[in-house]
């Protein structure tokens, strides 16, 4: 790679092969670095040239399916752009590149006292990646997902004019969740969440089944600002569905034994070796998931109040293993995520009773209860319930299997998530997503000739 | 584009007669395909085995393709790939040939090596251009056991089909790291219409049974895919059989 180059058109940038978190279909594009405004700038009016294949903005790479792989043409990598301008330490506010990472943010604003509005079960998201995604955390349920958090942003457009969006209007609310197309996002202003500690305070409590998992998020959800539960979707019979909830809030100083209060914010979190890349294919299988799942559900507690984690353990256990996406082996992974509303609990069993029955060996299922519906048009969530599950890519029937979760799902109005989605029907999207037309004709005249588009907007026709 | 499992949504069929490329545009168009192209010599047999996927949903359209005219190979598959992505090319055309006719007219036997191997390296490299251009896609090559290791019944078939093979091995090195994938399919004996009034052969196999290894090799991005699967152990033990001997085994 040319470090030295000052303009990327110019410089020889490598095409490599490219995928998401899960490893499946890598296609190859040219990878372009800017390291400035200009450079993206210049990058994006390289995209736009007659005869090439358009470009995509990609930043950590965590969406898990085809949304920053843009196969033939440009892949703009964000991450360079990673310089955080200001911050507001009074108002709680921070301006930054699109480039920067959830955990660089963390690291720069805890010892502040501030902590970022919405955090998925990852800190290696950027900024940029975390709007056209609109991802949710665990408190969706009470702040809803990021770009509400947004003050504005500034997009690079595909005639290579930068705007100012701001929320409540059209260009906002398209790039908000829209995937990368609508342009790349190159600066944001966030509104932060004040906390006291880098530390957390946590309740577990094991569910016996499905309807007792519900019943019990339905009735104290709103008593924690996070809230999530694991959930067994091996587990048959009168067990299926069982699950450990893990809820909690940002830990009160008075909360921390005395020796934290000393340095309540402080925030260094560990990682273990990284997950190495030879790992076969197969690891993974209905036995050791099953044992792993048993053992899980029987060391949480029944009941427990009060306790103290860190930070890093209650969000994002799985930053602690770098690379942990090679455990499935070179096949790869699919994640489905999909949410059904409020009043379709019957459907939520139907899936869980289908995924159960066929014996998906899933380890890493979460079951979540949303809150209101975000603005954004492609945004994922809806009031309702979200179950998102992990299946190794090469497990035999997969795909038709996957369909018939979608049918249900798109049955009761529901929806798959973009962010995770490397499968879905194309057919299927128009009755998920209301406003697709609404994208589609935003995207047609701001991008007429199609200078945005990635491996997922070609398949699903976005 | 294809799908998390190698699933493709537009497919070409080089030979679209072939018994085993439309068992497997079938079989694909069953899961996502939605564009066919049926590349082959214009006649209503191509034109009714479209008319077969159009009635399964698939969007069909014909080309016409001759394996020797490869002359033509470049502009006519250029005009295929302007219409957009090709996710898939399945080069399934050849001939089995007479042998013992073929032995006896040279020029008969040029015809076989023609279609199977000079055809297939013409078509092979113009779609691995444009699948290379366009950063994704998969080259599906229908080789053969027999040209595994080369027989006294049918080695002119053998033999074009052992250059085949070796053609698309290297091809799929030299596209490794490009985004496109070259898989090389090698079925045993298949009862079909090219071999009909032969004697089945040992562990014979069908025209869908070859569709469904190509589906699980595609989600798999396997190389090399023997159909059935237990060719591979057989071949590699036949493959170092001493000549003096294979010359006499009843293969």
């Amino acid at each position: 790679m040319s470090a030295d180059a000052v303009d990327p058109v110019d410089s020889v940038d490598p095409v490599v092969p490219v995928t998401g978190w899960g490893r499946t279909a890598p296609t190859s594009a040219r990878l372009v670095r800017p390291r400035s405004t200009e450079e993206a700038v210049a990058a994006v009016r390289a995209c736009a040239e007659p005869g090439r294949r358009g470009g995509i903005a990609r930043g950590l790479g965590r969406a898990y399916g085809d949304a920053a792989q843009n196969a033939g043409g440009d892949v703009l990598d964000m991450t360079r752009l990673d310089r955080i301008h200001a911050i507001d330490a009074d108002a709680g506010t921070v301006h930054c590149d699109a480039g920067v990472s959830l955990h660089r943010l963390m690291q720069v604003l805890l010892p502040l006292g501030w902590f970022v509005p919405v955090t998925p079960g990852t800190r290696q998201v950027t900024v940029g990646g975390a709007i056209g995604a609109d991802i949710h955390g665990k408190n969706h349920h009470v702040s809803g997902a990021f770009a509400r958090h947004v003050n504005s942003f500034e997009l690079l457009t595909a005639d290579g004019e930068i705007r100012t969006v701001l929320p409540g209007t059209d260009l906002f609310d398209a790039t908000a969740g829209g995937m990368g197309l609508t342009g790349v996002v190159l600066t944001a202003t966030i509104r932060l969440q004040r906390v006291e500690t880098s530390s957390m305070t946590v309740d577990t409590e094991r569910a016996a089944d499905l309807d007792d998992l519900m019943a019990r998020l339905t009735a104290t959800d709103h008593r924690y600002r996070y809230s999530v539960a694991w959930i067994d979707l091996l587990a048959r019979g009168a067990a299926m569905g069982r699950a450990v909830l893990t809820r909690g809030d940002h830990a009160p100083l008075d909360a921390l034994p005395a020796r934290a209060r000393r340095d309540p914010l402080a925030f260094r979190p560990r990682h273990l070796p990284a997950a190495p890349s030879f790992l076969p294919e197969g690891l993974l299988g209905r036995r050791s998931v099953g044992l792993f799942n048993e053992l899980w559900f029987r060391k949480a507690p029944r009941f427990r109040t009060g306790e103290i984690q860190k930070l890093a353990t209650f969000f994002h256990p799985l930053d602690g293993v770098p690379h942990w996406n090679r455990v499935y082996g070179p096949g790869g992974f699919v994640q489905y995520q999909f949410v059904v509303g409020h009043g379709q609990e019957e459907t939520l069993r139907r899936v869980v009773a289908r995924i159960s029955e066929r014996r998906c060996p899933s380890f890493l299922a979460v079951l979540k209860r949303f809150g209101d519906a975000d603005p954004g048009w492609l945004s994922f969530p809806v009031p309702g319930w979200t179950l998102a599950l992990d299946i190794p890519a090469n497990l035999p029937g997969l795909g038709a299997f996957l369909d018939e979760l979608d049918a249900l799902v798109a049955a009761a109005d529901g929806r798959v998530y973009l962010a995770k989605d490397s499968r879905l029907r194309p057919g299927l999207l128009a009755a998920m997503y209301p406003r697709l037309d609404d994208f589609r004709e935003l995207r047609a005249r701001l991008d007429p000739h199609g200078v945005f588009r990635s491996d997922l907007s070609r398949r699903l026709a976005l | 584009m294809k799908d998390a499992f190698g699933t493709p949504q537009s497919l070409l069929v080089l030979g679209g007669t072939s018994e085993i490329g439309l068992a497997t545009a079938r079989r694909l168009v069953a899961r996502r395909t939605r564009t066919v192209w049926l590349a082959g010599r214009p006649s209503p047999a191509l034109e009714k085995a479209a008319a077969a996927l159009r009635d399964l949903g698939a969007d069909t359209r014909t080309v016409a393709f001759d394996a020797l005219d490869p002359d033509a190979h470049e502009e006519i598959l250029g005009k295929v790939f302007a219409e957009g992505d090709i996710d898939m090319v399945l080069l399934a055309f050849g001939v089995l040939g007479d042998q013992a006719r073929d032995e006896a007219e040279p020029r008969a036997a040029v015809r076989v090596a023609q279609t199977n191997y000079t055809g297939a390296v013409s078509a092979g490299l113009v779609c691995a251009r444009a699948l290379q251009h366009q950063g994704h896609g998969s080259l599906v090559v229908l080789s053969s056991v027999a040209g595994e290791r080369a027989r006294r019944a049918n080695f002119i078939y053998g033999s074009s089909k052992a250059g085949l093979d070796a053609f698309a091995q290297g091809l799929g090195d030299a596209l490794h790291g490009t985004g496109v994938h070259v898989m090389v399919v090698r079925p045993g004996f298949v009862r079909s219409k090219m071999t009909a009034g032969r004697k089945d052969a040992p562990l014979a196999t069908t025209p869908d049974v070859v569709a469904r290894a190509v589906e699980v090799g595609l989600r798999r991005r396997q190389e090399v895919v023997w159909v059935p699967g237990t060719l591979r152990v057989v071949m590699s033990a036949l493959r170092h059989v001493p000549r003096g001997v294979f010359r006499r085994l009843p293969v």
